[in-house]
């Protein structure tokens, strides 16, 4: 087979994509549904069975506590970091969750890490790829939000791998945009992307220097995005129902879903009309109806997008610019539809943003060009290199709490720095390691990425032992760190107590558990596998019938084939891989006299001192047999 | 976050291990395939002699001719060993270009490597030197004592003020007005920086005599003490006037 195929994903927070290089161009593949969006939504069946996607929404509406929306807000956090998402979001964390532990949310009567969730929708897209290349996908590029910490990011790629993914880079979203945007404007200058997604904000300055990418500044807010303004409208809408009908239906799952569909109907609506009505049957009969006005709506949400305001500002100012040395704006994110937002990143940047491309699509666009550069390139991203930067300082809690900042924000990634620790007692043989990230004095203050203890030292006097520990935070922003001690030449050992995240050994376990997955899987590369090799054999057999030999087998036979094929045909598009082998069984059955009729007539041309190559019977070597078997790894 | 723990140390090969010629630092010059990091100096990675004016341009350009060769989205489908060379000689440039670009940086750094420990001026370092007894070396420039005493007075009084709910106009104003006056003294002690460097890249190039470079060197060690000092001066006032 020729060289892995890579794929790009944005998996989004209400929406992910998959998509490729099709020649020189990126495009997206759509769901068996036709669409290019798959909603992250997670659903259980009545089987028990998960669904993901489109045709999970309704479970929403249904079965609330059957189904997951916007679990990229829980990656790689803590169940103390989440309260304020617990009350607006309809998550449902397990019972028996300890503090420092990662997250597990209750699905029907299981319960499922942010990453296997997450996993569902990288299979569900893997899948759509499989479908459409019609064979297997092992290799992705998944995008994330620039301002995500270590443990997002962490969490991100174990739930690639548990999706039996290998993700072989994170690219940051509003990069991957810029990419896209680049790949036709070869041009020179500093870009700003303005990314407000469903859940989360990022800006990015970047410098573009005949093919370079280099991120100068990011900045960011991992919990702001359409989610917020969702759930404001929500909130209004239930206070409202509750003041003016008396009914209270902030208990009511199935309700604050169907009247969450609705708010979101009339957001969306508000960007294209002046006025919307919201227009709702509520439990017991009784209407809600209201109508909001855009200048209403504007006021509304206006401290939502102000938010972004302080990020920008951070991220010019980091960068040395002012508004006016930027060259070109990009807005993405489906939340940049919003007129208001669009005016509001004009008056930042003192010009309007760029929109030609669809913002709901832009990131996995560029995430497919990443897959395409990292895949060797061609000639469309021949030069296209992206040198992006870690978004938070990476530092090390010192004596009174306090962090020392060892990697600064805004650095060129990979980065490193060197750290040398010594022994406060004599004969100590352990020294504790405490990792942070963030911008922040005090460590406190400071998100904790991991708890290390250097352990086996030496027995030496005080102050004696010199290790050296490097710290690098590699191309997908994640940190790395190795240790040696370099006087007495002998290793120090590394513990690691990651502050949130899974293990290597559970990310193990979760793959070994999606046993259900795994089965469904291995169905679906059954079929891809079987469709493959259904197509060899007609290939060949179309050949074989336009060669003399055909002529030879008698008017039974002809038919037989025929009909057989047809069966084949229509088997083929089908589901079941079973069947289609059978099929193809007949068929090689069927087919069996035309070959070594085939075979004779290509041996007699031989002897008549012609070559196999000038026998009329296909390709040589290739197929030398119609039912020759499809070579599939 | 992932973990490991280097085994040996690395060693200094000057053959290439793919082509067996001879290696460049970074990669090597025949076959252009990335070579394990042999440990030089930022300067040394760059090819630059240890001078002190740099054209920042021609840096600039030189980082992204290396960082085509050496980043590791070149190397994504190569084994996993020249990944991991081309992520360490990847990091190692961006730390080198990070540190060059930048004057000061790049002037603390050359001191670094002259053997200078420069005054720890972070507040970690402060916090660590009272949390562990030892006095910190942090010396208020004579010059300037009686001045730092009125404007810790004044800064402790807009803080007090601030606890209250309280803003003193007339001392905003007055901070203002040691603070411009504080950022001019900056600038002038940048500018003195940099007659230092024309002195010191002279004596590099004409090989002489140690204690002459000793003397540049201490009295950059100096003004760039002084200079953090204001710095810092000028960070206060800014965090007491903001909020």
């Amino acid at each position: 087979m020729a060289a892995d195929r890579i794929v790009g994903i944005d998996l989004g927070t209400t929406n992910s994509l998959v998509a490729f290089m099709q020649g020189e161009t990126p495009v997206v593949i759509p769901g068996e549904d036709g669409s290019n969006l798959v909603p992250s939504v997670v659903a259980l069946d009545e089987n028990n069975q998960i669904i993901v996607g489109n045709t999970a929404r309704k479970y929403l509406i249904e079965t609330p506590e059957r189904a997951i929306y916007s679990v990229k807000r829980l990656m790689g956090r803590g169940v103390e970091d989440i309260q304020e998402e617990l009350k607006l979001f309809p998550f449902r964390m397990a019972d028996d969750l300890d503090a420092g532990e990662v997250l597990r949310i209750k699905l029907g009567d299981k319960d499922f890490t942010p990453s296997e969730i997450s996993a569902f929708v990288l299979r569900q897209l893997k899948r759509n790829a499989e479908r459409y290349f019609g064979e297997p996908v092992n290799k992705a590029v998944i995008t994330v939000p620039a301002y995500f910490n270590d443990a997002q990011r962490q969490a991100t790629k174990d739930a690639g791998r548990i999706a039996g993914l290998e993700v072989l880079r994170l690219v940051n979203e509003p990069t991957a945009a810029s990419l896209a945007y680049g790949l036709d404007k070869k041009q020179n200058g500093v870009v700003a992307v303005y990314d407000l997604g469903g859940g989360t904000f990022d800006i990015s300055i970047l410098k573009l220097h005949d093919g370079i990418f280099e991120v100068i500044a990011t900045n960011g807010d991992t919990h702001l995005g359409g989610d917020d303004i969702d759930n404001l409208l929500l909130t209004i809408a239930l206070d409202d129902i509750l003041g003016d009908l008396k009914i209270d239906l902030r208990r009511n799952a199935e309700a604050i879903q169907a009247l969450r569909k609705a708010v979101i109907d009339a957001k969306i609506q508000l960007s294209g009309r002046p006025t919307v009505v919201l227009d709702l049957e509520l439990p017991g009969g009784k209407r809600y109806e209201r109508e909001i006005t855009r200048p209403q709506y504007e006021q509304l949400i206006k401290p939502i997008l102000d938010r972004t305001v302080g990020p920008c500002k951070q991220a010019l100012k980091d960068a040395g610019l002012k508004p006016g040395e930027i060259d070109e704006v990009v807005a993405v994110g489906g939340s940049t539809r919003i007129p208001i937002v669009r005016a509001l990143i004009q008056e930042m940047f003192e010009r309007p943003p760029h929109t030609d491309l669809n913002p709901d699509e832009v990131v996995a666009l560029g995430a497919a060009v990443q897959a395409n550069i990292l895949g060797g390139g061609s000639e469309a991203t021949k030069d296209m290199l992206l040198l992006d930067v870690t978004p938070l300082s990476l530092g090390i809690e010192v004596a009174g709490g306090v962090t020392d900042k060892i990697i600064l924000r805004n650095s060129t990634i990979p980065a490193s720095a060197v750290q040398h620790y010594t022994t406060q007692v004599d004969g100590q043989a352990n020294v504790a390691i405490h990792v942070l990230q963030g911008e922040r004095e005090l460590a406190k203050d400071c998100r904790s990425l991991a708890r290390f203890d250097l352990k086996g030292i030496p027995p030496m006097t005080a102050g004696m032992p010199r290790i050296e520990v490097k710290f690098l935070i590699d191309a997908n922003g994640i940190l790395q760190v190795t240790a040696r001690e370099q006087r007495s030449g002998t290793e120090a050992q590394i513990e690691v107590q990651p502050s949130y995240g899974l293990t290597d050994e559970q990310v193990e376990n979760m793959i070994l558990e999606s046993f259900d997955s795994a089965e469904e899987d291995f169905r679906q590369r059954q079929i891809i596998e079987a469709r493959n090799e259904a197509e060899t054999i007609q290939t060949a057999l179309e050949k074989g019938k336009k060669s003399p030999t055909w002529g030879l087998l008698s008017n039974d036979e002809r038919k037989q084939i025929t009909k057989l094929e047809k069966s084949l045909t229509e088997v083929k598009g089908g589901e079941d891989y079973q069947a289609v082998r059978k099929a193809i069984d007949a068929l090689n059955q069927a087919t069996t006299r035309l070959a070594e009729l085939m075979m004779d007539s290509a041996v007699a041309t031989a002897l008549k001192g012609k070559t196999m190559d000038q026998a009329d019977m296909g390709e040589g070597p290739e197929a030398p047999h119609p039912v020759a078997k499809a070579e599939f790894e | 976050m992932t973990l490991e723990i280097i085994k040996t140390p690395a060693e200094t090969e000057h053959a290439c291990w793919s082509c067996g010629d001879m290696r460049a630092a970074q990669f090597c010059g025949a076959c252009g395939k990335v070579q394990p990091p042999v440990p030089v100096d930022y300067f040394s990675f760059f090819g630059l002699p240890r001078k002190l004016n740099v054209d920042v341009k021609a840096l600039e350009k030189e980082f992204y001719v290396l960082s085509r060769k050496l980043h590791p989205d070149v190397y994504a489908q190569a084994g996993e060993k020249e990944q991991h060379w081309s992520e360490e000689q990847s990091s190692r440039l961006n730390d080198a270009y990070r540190t060059l670009k930048d004057s000061i940086k790049r002037t603390e750094y050359l001191l670094k490597l002259e053997g200078v420990e420069l005054e720890e001026q972070s507040k970690a370092a402060t916090e660590q030197a009272r949390a562990s007894g030892v006095q910190k070396k942090q010396v208020v420039p004579p010059a300037l004592l009686e001045e730092v005493f009125e404007l810790n007075m004044q800064l402790e009084e807009m803080r007090m003020g601030k606890k209250m709910g309280e803003r003193d106009e007339r001392l905003v104003k007055d901070l203002e007005n040691h603070k411009q006056k504080l950022e001019k003294d900056f600038e002038a002690l940048t500018d003195e920086l940099k007659t230092y460097w024309r002195e010191w890249d002279k004596l590099t190039e004409e090989s002489s005599d140690p204690e002459q470079r000793e003397q540049v060197r201490d009295k950059m060690v100096d003004l760039l003490n002084r200079r953090n000092y204001y710095r810092n001066l000028v960070r206060d006032v800014n965090q007491a006037l903001e909020n």
